[in-house]
């Protein structure tokens, strides 16, 4: 187990005038034992930073640490990192217990010690009935869990995650998500995880960094990202529906954005009036889509209520209320948090 | 199809069948006439198409040499048999390890003219050797070559094809897998015996049966680097025994070399044929 440092991580593909940066400079100190979860829209960045830690893409500026060792030109093999691919990547001609021992045989471990860490790998993961099945015998769900023996047998000290969960379907996702948690409590060991998908991010993540456009947006635990985002993307970003970003607010500052999660609006007798376009039944809540009724009228704000309450007709105006506490600003120009 | 019509599918085996007799028959005719003596074939107009009584003598002569009932003598097919062996496995398993070497290093590594060396590679598919027929012998009887397995195969060995077929496999093997396996810690030639090799082997066995044939189909080089008898491959041992002249040809051992020269290749088709449908379709090895 070992504690991670980015200092000013940047990637560029390309040299000199064309060359082409997409990660920014990321700066992270991350704890020995700490779930990280990195999450970002596609095409920001994120499994690139992930694989340059893993040591699959060079490290253009900046250095990364893995236990207070400088990486940036070690081997991955050399790093004491294992990963978790998207596609599980098992190797196909070997049975599950060739995949889960072949880093261990490579590295010369002895066989009776490759047989017990595989054993305990595939108990802890239930996979004890499967171990000479190839991996096309398995569902997909056995697939990720061969793949993630594969990382926990090599006993690392960092555990890298590159979107493990998106080709499971929904019910297996929230089971393997528990498994994850579960399987980080037992063994403690530092992670790194990958992903698209802000439920799972807001789940798993001890502490989450946000990028957007390879640019740290934010470092910090789901419930600091949720209710102080530090930039507007973040905002718009996690929570869904996202936070509501009004431009034309009433009793708007100057060169401010206003910012109000769509559950902190209160439809009350008088407020702010907005027109009901839309309303969407969700189960145990309702969301309202409604414009201003004042300024431009082409803003769409958007309030979840509980299902208690009075449906709102179409086309009727109604009137919210923001609660005065949960109200966050904005700078209007650099999208920051004031 | 799915339809089932009656006319269409008794059509469509009527001439199945007129193809496979049009293939077979002659195959047949070589059959008969290696089980005759010279006499009968010669002087029964026209031959008879029922196997004679003479064939085990024939495929003796044929196999081991010796006189024939005319007096001529002929050489033992054995030694041609396996000269065309040793030839036409040397040139496909050589193929084979070449064009997987040189693959793997133009899918995976990166140096310097890498395309420019690639398509060099590529452009030898328009050089047969047949094309490139006098330079090669020149080197190789410059080399001392000649009359030698290497004479026979080495000039027969690089293959663009093979090469071609590997990349275009390589290629579509995940770059997740690759990436696995340096994690695992996996060095390029590790990566390339554990992991790119056995999942080539059905691309390998299909090149093998090719690549077999090709190689003992051989004719004209042979024709050109052998000059003593010992080392004539079988395909051009056939044509030597036609005499020519006045002289009477041995029909009936020609035939017998024939269909010698006709089986080993038929033995890889069929062999391989079942492995490789066996690696297509078999899940446990």
């Amino acid at each position: 187990m070992a504690a991670v440092q980015l200092k000013n991580v940047i990637k560029r593909y390309g040299h000199g005038k064309t060359a082409n940066q997409v990660i920014h400079g990321v700066n992270v100190d991350i704890a020995d034992g700490e779930f990280i979860v990195i999450v970002g829209p596609s095409g920001c960045g994120k499994s690139t930073l992930l694989r340059m830690v893993a040591g699959l893409e060079e490290i253009s500026g900046g250095d990364i640490s893995i236990g207070g060792r400088v990486v940036n030109k070690l081997e991955p093999a050399e790093r004491d990192i294992a990963m978790v691919f998207q596609n599980y990547a098992l190797y196909p001609h070997m049975s599950v217990f060739d995949n889960m021992a072949y880093g261990l045989k490579i590295a010369k471990v002895p066989m009776d010690e490759i047989r017990s860490r595989v054993d305990k790998a595939a108990k802890i993961l239930e996979l004890g009935p499967y171990l000479a099945r190839k991996p096309r015998e398995l569902s997909g769900g056995q697939r990720q869990r061969v793949a993630m023996g594969r990382a926990i047998v090599r006993q690392p000290q960092v555990f890298l995650f590159d979107e493990p969960l998106s080709n499971l379907d929904a019910k297996l996702r929230a089971q393997t998500r528990l498994e994850i948690q579960k399987l980080h409590r037992e063994l403690g060991i530092t992670s790194l995880f990958v992903t698209h998908d802000q439920v799972e991010a807001m789940t798993l993540a001890q502490r989450m960094i946000v990028m957007n456009a390879g640019v740290m947006e934010q470092f910090g635990t789901p419930e600091e990202v949720y209710t102080r985002p530090a930039t507007t993307f973040v905002a718009s970003f996690i929570g869904s529906p996202p936070m509501n970003l009004l431009w034309d607010a009433p009793k708007g500052r100057p060169n401010t954005i206003v910012g109000i999660r769509p559950e902190h609006l209160d439809i009350t007798e008088t407020g702010w009036g907005l027109l009901v376009e839309a309303v969407e039944m969700l189960g145990a809540e309702r969301l309202v889509y409604g414009r201003w009724s004042h300024g431009t009228g082409r803003e769409i704000v958007i309030i979840r209520t509980s299902e208690a309450d009075a449906v709102p007709a179409l086309g009727s105006t109604i009137h919210v209320t923001p609660r005065p506490d949960k109200l966050h600003a904005f700078d209007a120009a650099t999208g920051k948090r004031m | 199809m799915v339809e089932r019509r009656p006319i269409l599918s008794l059509v469509s085996h009527l001439i199945l069948i007129i193809g496979v007799l049009v293939v077979a028959f002659p195959v047949y005719i070589t059959f008969v006439a290696s089980t005759q003596t010279s006499e009968q074939i010669v002087q029964q107009v026209p031959m008879s198409i029922l196997p004679g009584d003479n064939m085990i003598e024939t495929y003796r002569i044929a196999l081991f040499g010796g006189e024939t009932s005319y007096g001529s003598k002929v050489a033992p097919v054995s030694r041609m048999l396996w000269v065309s062996f040793v030839s036409a496995m040397v040139i496909a398993l050589g193929k084979i390890a070449i064009s997987l070497l040189s693959a793997f290093a133009f899918v995976y590594f990166r140096f310097p003219f890498r395309s420019l060396c690639f398509w060099m590679v590529f452009i030898t598919l328009m050089l047969p050797v047949e094309v490139r027929i006098g330079p090669t012998y020149e080197v190789v009887s410059n080399l001392g070559m000649l009359n030698s397995y290497a004479g026979l195969t080495v000039p027969l060995i690089a293959s663009a094809t093979a090469t071609f077929l590997f990349r275009q496999f390589f290629l579509t093997i995940p770059d997740e897998l690759i990436e696995a396996a340096r994690m695992d810690g996996a060095g390029p030639m590790r990566f390339f015996k554990d992991i790119l090799m056995p999942l080539s082997l059905t691309s390998i066995a299909a090149l093998f049966v090719i690549q077999f044939i090709y190689g003992w189909n051989q004719y004209l080089w042979p024709l050109l680097v052998t000059t003593e008898a010992g080392m004539y491959p079988i395909v051009m041992g056939i044509n030597q025994m036609f005499t020519g002249g006045d002289a009477a040809n041995e029909w009936n051992v020609i035939m017998a070399t024939a269909i010698l020269a006709m089986i080993p290749p038929a033995l890889v088709v069929l062999l391989m044929q079942k492995w490789f449908v066996k690696g297509l379709v078999d899940t446990e090895k």
